[in-house]
């Protein structure tokens, strides 16, 4: 009798312990200080690739700031979002923790991120000029700022070297146009083996937006309360980007790409050239045949030139018990410095102005110093309080004229119709 | 009067009863607060959500009925409705028919029996995740194996995955295929407490394997059987996760295989209207509610205890 009740306790115990265990996994791990210059922070990122060259920069700020821990805490991008959404909701934020633009707005107007404003004024370390006006403006909220520019992305083309040397086509360089893409499309595009010259897949940021901007175009209003997608200019570019696979046939259509993805496409050489963003150099990279066959030029240029930049920051939540120290990190991660050791430890494209040739440095394995080189150009991808949400309408709207249901001009005004819906509820 | 019956319950109950009580009590401890903190009071939280709109983190405003007014006049929602109720009547029945058949078939000595078990019990262990992509690659319209069976045989094979009106046959497919070995299992321990008697009585009587089947399987195996109607329903209505990994954003046969819980997901964590999302499930619980209300009246008709 006693035995069992004695195994009938350990069990209650073992389950009270997985319950903490459980509630423990739950909330964040806000840090607990015990005494001033003991205090640990958490730095909560989503990407495996970057972890190295962020504990970097946490060791270098640990190294000058004795009594201050940096804990590097990667959660994946899915989880991530719910994880930082449930977070703010239980005010159990990480300390510091990477932004995203799509999600900027939403986060900087509900009061969930600490205004860094006059700590960036009276800071020496820290200098917003030199970072990217457009890169500041995304985490700008009423004229404050919220969030410290951490690195950028920019938009490339693709192309299969072997294949180009087959065809016995001259690569890509920055003379190519829309013509020349599409002419050059056409002649390494072989149905028998395949294989299509261009991957176009219905996809906004490493697809027709690029083209969008090029053309004249634009996706949201400056003031972002209307969908310029029924404009001439914008229609006209998704057209001639639809009909790649609608009329001239040199790339997958759009039933395709729902099975196998465009990366996928390219990383198997059934697409001689595609859009891929910068990010997307570590997994190129890491993929045996694109690190031997392909390599990446600047876009083409349509009426102009343009390409899709977008950039991550770092945010201090304004729940934490530890202001001082997180700002100090923060502050830190904008010096130059930091984006110094950003650069050389090949996780992305510093945003510090300047920095981004030590990046190119390190990044040999492509012809990496294109995605700098079309800074001047670049346009910032449109984003409004609830990016997400008029995105993935628009692409909702947008299936039946990549698929050639209804002409595509039609999807393009239905498109605008449902985006315009949310836009206003914005307010 | 009621004093003093009270006095005699309460003298009634002795230290031991009292002791067995507590006992009991703690030892359904463990599976009740789990219970309420894992499912309950999130319910009761889900059905209040439901009536607000959701701003963000948690901030909310009383709504009242406005959710259910735009629910019941958006055209996603009714399509979901009929993309659910479809593919319920695919897949139940055939995995009700098609486990009893197999749980029937594995019953009888056969050598390596086990083996045969297993095999059809796999699919239950393996993540859902990895079976959608699995077959998401069978269904591959050009590289896919099924289509390239079919065309060795000379049969040009549909668009599985991108087809409107396959997709959802194609997503029942990979749902039936995933539920049988589980509900197998459930209906085989029902099978082997029929005693081997009655079979050995109705063959004396000459009664033919088809004829026993259907006059002493099926009745003696019915409370098993309905149980796993029941549970084939509720995870039927529930679809997600095989249409969330085989369906891209992109795929035009999207608005045709959507399901409820899609919709539910869609509207609460990538549109983050709450409050709309909350409103979709409480629908979605009505109508489970409703069936198996209706399934457990109806079980007095053929379900022998």
């Amino acid at each position: 009798m006693k035995k069992s009740i004695k195994k009938l306790i350990s069990v209650i115990v073992a389950t009270a312990a997985i319950g903490t265990m459980l509630t423990g996994c739950g909330g964040s791990n806000s840090s607990t200080g015990s005494s001033k210059g003991d205090v640990t922070l958490t730095y909560a990122i989503w990407d495996k690739n970057q972890e190295p060259g962020m504990r970097k920069m946490a060791d270098a700020f640990e190294a000058k700031n004795p009594g201050i821990k940096v804990n590097v805490e990667v959660t994946a991008w899915d989880q991530y979002w719910t994880k930082l959404d449930a977070g703010a909701t239980g005010g159990s934020l990480p300390d510091v923790f990477w932004m995203h633009p799509n999600q900027a707005a939403r986060y900087s107007s509900n009061s969930v991120l600490m205004d860094l404003t006059d700590k960036i004024k009276s800071s020496k370390l820290v200098d917003l000029s030199k970072f990217s006006k457009d890169l500041v403006k995304i985490y700008e909220n009423n004229g404050k700022n919220y969030g410290m520019p951490k690195d950028f992305d920019t938009i490339g083309l693709w192309y299969n070297k072997t294949l180009f040397d087959e065809a016995g086509i001259a690569y890509p360089d920055e003379t190519w146009t829309w013509d020349k893409l599409l002419e050059v499309s056409k002649k390494l595009t072989n149905p028998t083996k395949g294989i299509y010259g261009f991957g176009a897949p219905l996809d906004l940021q490493q697809g027709f937006d690029n083209f969008i901007y090029q053309n004249g175009g634009e996706v949201i209003s400056a003031d972002k309360t209307k969908s310029t997608l029924d404009t001439k200019e914008t229609k006209d570019a998704i057209q001639w980007y639809a009909n790649l696979s609608l009329k001239d046939k040199v790339s997958p259509t759009n039933n395709q790409f729902s099975e196998v993805s465009y990366s996928a496409f390219f990383e198997s050489g059934k697409t001689a050239m595609g859009l891929f963003g910068s990010w997307m150099l570590s997994e190129f990279g890491a993929n045996e045949y694109v690190a031997k066959n392909c390599d990446v030029a600047v876009l083409p240029q349509g009426k102009q030139r343009a390409t899709i930049i977008n950039g991550l920051a770092n945010c201090v939540a304004e729940s934490t018990s530890h202001k001082e120290e997180a700002w100090k990190f923060v502050e830190f991660l904008g010096s130059q410095e930091a984006n110094k050791i950003q650069a050389e430890s090949g996780a992305a494209i510093p945003a510090y102005e300047g920095t981004a040739d030590a990046w190119v440095n390190v990044s040999k394995k492509f012809n990496s110093k294109v995605y700098v080189d079309m800074l001047p150009y670049a346009h910032i991808n449109a984003y409004s309080k609830e990016t997400e949400a008029w995105q993935n309408a628009e692409k909702a709207a947008l299936i039946k004229g990549f698929t050639g249901e209804i002409p595509v001009s039609d999807a393009c005004d239905q498109a605008a119709k449902k985006v315009n819906e949310i836009l206003a509820t914005e307010k | 009067m009621t004093l003093k019956s009270k006095s005699i319950t309460k003298t009634k109950i002795s230290k031991g009863t009292l002791n067995e009580w507590a006992w009991a009590y703690i030892m359904i401890a463990p599976t009740f607060i789990g219970l309420m903190a894992l499912n309950i009071i999130p319910a009761i939280q889900t059905l209040i959500l439901s009536f607000e709109k959701a701003g963000a983190f948690g901030k909310a405003t009383w709504v009242g009925l406005d959710n259910y007014r735009k629910l019941f006049q958006d055209a996603e929602v009714l399509q979901a409705i009929f993309n659910t109720l479809k593919y319920s009547v695919i897949v139940v029945p055939g995995t009700v028919i098609i486990s009893l058949i197999v749980a029937v078939l594995l019953n009888k000595k056969i050598k390596g029996i086990t083996i045969y078990r297993t095999i059809y019990f796999l699919p239950m262990v393996a993540a859902p995740a990895a079976i959608a992509m699995v077959w998401r690659w069978l269904y591959n319209s050009e590289y896919g194996l099924i289509n390239y069976l079919l065309s060795v045989i000379g049969i040009d094979g549909p668009k599985w995955i991108t087809d409107p009106n396959v997709a959802l046959i194609s997503i029942a497919i990979v749902g039936i295929w995933s539920a049988i070995g589980y509900n197998m299992v459930l209906l085989l321990a029902g099978l082997q407490e029929i005693p081997k008697d009655y079979y050995e009585a109705a063959s004396i009587d000459g009664a033919s394997p088809l004829r026993q089947f259907f006059t002493i399987t099926i009745p003696l195996v019915s409370p098993s059987l309905f149980f796993v109607v029941v549970t084939s329903v509720i995870s039927a209505f529930q679809v997600f996760d095989i249409i969330f990994m085989m369906i891209d954003k992109i795929n035009p046969a999207l608005t045709n295989t959507q399901s409820l819980v899609y919709l539910f997901y869609k509207y609460s964590f990538v549109v983050n209207d709450k409050g709309y999302g909350s409103a979709i499930v409480m629908l979605l619980l009505a109508i489970i509610m409703v069936v198996t209300v209706i399934q457990v009246k109806c079980q007095k008709k053929w379900v022998n205890y």
